[in-house]
């Protein structure tokens, strides 16, 4: 990314999971935050989030689920993007998410799980740092 | 002293009080800091009977009459309470029926049923599209082998039992039938709900599977034929419950369920059904969310908007036509995962607020939900809540008893008038449908969660535990429940063996069957029941739907 160019960020709803809410509430907190923000509407498949992502060269994809499937499709996605060379997007995720599987999230490559009650500022801050972190401007 | 000068005179020295302790400081919340209210009704710093525009008999009135503010019955909870009713599902039916034979043993009176992700949008578990989602947050039913397994050893005619089905509730009903019947129970025997609520499908909870106008064509369907078959069936709970989920205000939750009302009898009109034979099994279900005066004058002015509509409006003239009743759950959206153990006050609170608004059942959140579905411990807490609230505190002694208070009558009015204004305005939009075609309600209810969101990071709304009162170091909570990982698999084996057992040629003349009244505009309830009876599957059914209905894609309204 060059410098001075604005974060992009895919908001994607993963699976048959319809509860939107968080969703749309990040997606507009990112944008008011001066991002650009592509968001997905429901029922993606991992292969459609990862199609669009590359499509849109994003550098960071948010995915947000509270349908108890994110065992099998967040770490779905994190191969697709290994497979399509595309690695360098990095994947954070938020939801109803429980400790356990947190671990097991991180480990499968998810850059971080936010639960519920986190505040919007902390989501925009972990991205910048993360963008920063990967010497980009933020 | 006459009433008006009376009333003149309360407005004056009111006036004279106001000025010797406030002089000049404002009355109203939104002028105050710290005090978020949920809608645009906002809270005066004292009511008195000044405020009120009340004609007690024709805005009142007495319980189980038009318009029906104080409640639809006429001794309410004094003659029974309302039906405790839990929501649950997860895994397979076994496990789910398991549940069920649990809560009801503990004195639960009706049963609610959560259904996977996958059924509620018309897949089987084996779909390409069910991966990793098989029983995760309801329970997988494919066939009516699931459905005999779920109400295993459960009386049909004794326990009624609400499914949250809404895209394939034909289906699951006539699964329900069929079950029924198989224990000796007479369709008009059974007691229960289907949600079978569309609108709010495309506007907050996501599970749609056809367009709009194939959709209605099912909802009416089911409301013709249970006006003739299922006399004590409530054919749909047109829901506020999901709207609010999704970030309305008190207001827009009434509103826009109120419309979705409208346009669920205005279709079954315009296909020819008569408005007091469908219309006493119109039922509701709204959210029970925490500004507690704020709710209990929700309901009041719901029953008293939707009297009126059915009376003016619809001139529907039995009056079980013009009752609204309702179904209540607590606001899962309200629940924290930090400092979990608040959840049950806030539960209590919220359920307490439905009682005093009149709720016929209720459905209590257990503390852990926002971490995951409820323990058997929990869901246990939850239902007792209910009992305490039933049993200990006296509220049910008398009807409505907040009816009356100066704060919760003129919140009454403040509310209904808003939530007129709201309905006008979708009429000017061309009704409900079109609407949400054109994203209205979608993008209210998202400026609405957004404002939500914002106010607590600026903490201009206070939720404890989470940007106020916070712990520093948080034990993560216990027994939480986790999903048997093997359900899937379980689940397929099922499936395959109902495949292996049936008559497969019985099920393709069924489907062809189904196609060809799909085609046309007969009512698909007795091809429905046809298909399931010889262990069709839901999926099966609803990709044959699907071929002729065709699929629904959200706008992206973001």
């Amino acid at each position: 990314m060059e410098k001075g160019q604005r974060i992009r960020v895919l908001i994607g709803k993963v699976g048959l999971d319809g509860h939107d809410r968080g969703a749309k509430v990040i997606a507009q907190a990112l944008r008011d935050a001066g991002m650009e923000v592509i968001y997905t509407g429901l029922r993606q498949t991992p292969e459609q989030i990862v199609e669009a992502a590359i499509q849109e060269d994003v550098q960071i994809i948010g995915i947000s689920i509270l349908s108890g499937a994110h065992t099998y499709l967040l770490p779905r996605i994190i191969e697709l993007l290994t497979r399509e060379g595309a690695q360098d997007i990095q994947v954070i995720a938020g939801g109803v998410i429980p400790e356990d599987d947190k671990i097991l999230l991180k480990e499968a490559g998810v850059a971080e799980i936010f639960g519920t009650g986190t505040s919007t500022r902390d989501i925009v801050r972990f991205i910048k740092q993360l963008q920063l972190g990967g010497g980009l401007q933020e | 002293m006459d009433k008006d000068k009376e009333l003149e005179k309360i407005a004056q020295e009111k006036g004279l009080w106001e000025n010797k302790h406030f002089s000049g400081k404002p009355s109203k919340t939104s002028e105050k800091q710290g005090e978020g209210v949920d809608s645009e009704v906002e809270f005066q710093r004292l009511y008195t009977p000044d405020d009120l525009n009340l004609d007690y008999l024709s805005d009142l009135s007495f319980p189980g009459e038009f318009p029906f503010t104080r409640g639809v019955q006429p001794d309410m909870y004094r003659g029974r309470f309302w039906t405790m009713r839990q929501y649950a599902g997860f895994g397979t039916a076994q496990e789910t029926n398991s549940r069920f034979i649990y809560l009801l043993k503990q004195g639960q009176t009706g049963l609610s049923i959560a259904f996977d992700l996958v059924t509620q949008i018309g897949y089987n578990s084996d779909d390409p599209l069910a991966l990793g989602e098989v029983g995760k947050v309801g329970v997988a039913i494919d066939s009516l082998a699931d459905m005999e397994a779920l109400f295993k050893d459960i009386p049909l005619d004794k326990v009624s039992t609400s499914m949250t089905i809404n895209a394939p509730a034909a289906i699951l009903l006539a699964m329900y039938i069929v079950v029924a019947e198989k224990q000796g129970v007479a369709p008009s025997k059974l007691p229960g709900t289907i949600q079978n609520d569309i609108l709010k499908e495309y506007m907050a909870r996501g599970t749609y599977i056809f367009p709009p106008v194939p959709s209605m064509r099912l909802i009416t369907d089911t409301f013709k034929y249970c006006a003739d078959n299922l006399p004590n069936w409530n054919t749909i709970s047109i829901s506020g419950y999901h709207i609010r989920e999704a970030g309305s205000n008190a207001v827009q939750e009434v509103a826009f369920t109120l419309a979705d009302g409208i346009a669920y009898v205005q279709a079954a009109l315009d296909v020819g059904l008569e408005i007091d034979k469908f219309a006493p099994r119109l039922s509701f279900f709204f959210n029970a969310h925490s500004n507690f005066l704020e709710e209990v004058a929700k309901f009041r002015a719901a029953r008293r908007v939707w009297a009126k509509l059915m009376k003016d409006r619809f001139k529907a003239k039995n009056p079980k036509s013009l009752m609204m009743r309702f179904h209540t759950q607590t606001a899962g959206c309200t629940l924290t995962a930090q400092q979990p153990e608040v959840n049950i006050m806030r539960v209590a609170f919220q359920a307490l607020s439905a009682v005093l608004g009149g709720t016929q059942s209720l459905h209590t959140n257990a503390w852990d939900e926002a971490l995951a579905l409820p323990s058997q411990e929990s869901a246990l807490l939850a239902l007792r809540t209910q009992q305490t609230i039933a049993y200990e505190t006296g509220v049910t002694g008398t009807v409505d008893p907040l009816g009356g208070s100066y704060a919760i009558e003129k919140l009454t009015e403040d509310l209904e008038q808003s939530v007129w204004a709201y309905l006008e305005k979708i009429d000017e939009l061309g009704g409900a449908v079109r609407a949400i075609e054109l994203g209205f309600q979608q993008k209210e209810i998202q400026t609405s969660a957004y404002r939500y969101q914002m106010d607590i990071e600026n903490q201009t709304r206070v939720i404890v535990g989470i940007n106020k009162f916070q712990k520093i170091q948080e034990e993560p909570p216990k027994g939480l429940l986790k999903i048997n990982p093997k359900v899937e698999q379980e689940q397929k084996q099922k499936l395959a063996a109902v495949y292996r057992k049936r008559n497969q040629a019985e099920v393709e003349t069924g489907l062809l069957r189904l196609e060809k009244a799909a085609e046309s505009t007969e009512n698909l309830m007795p091809y429905l029941l046809d298909c399931v009876r010889n262990y069709t599957t839901l999926g099966e059914i609803c990709d044959v739907l699907r071929k002729v209905f065709g699929e629904y894609r959200q706008e992206n309204t973001f």
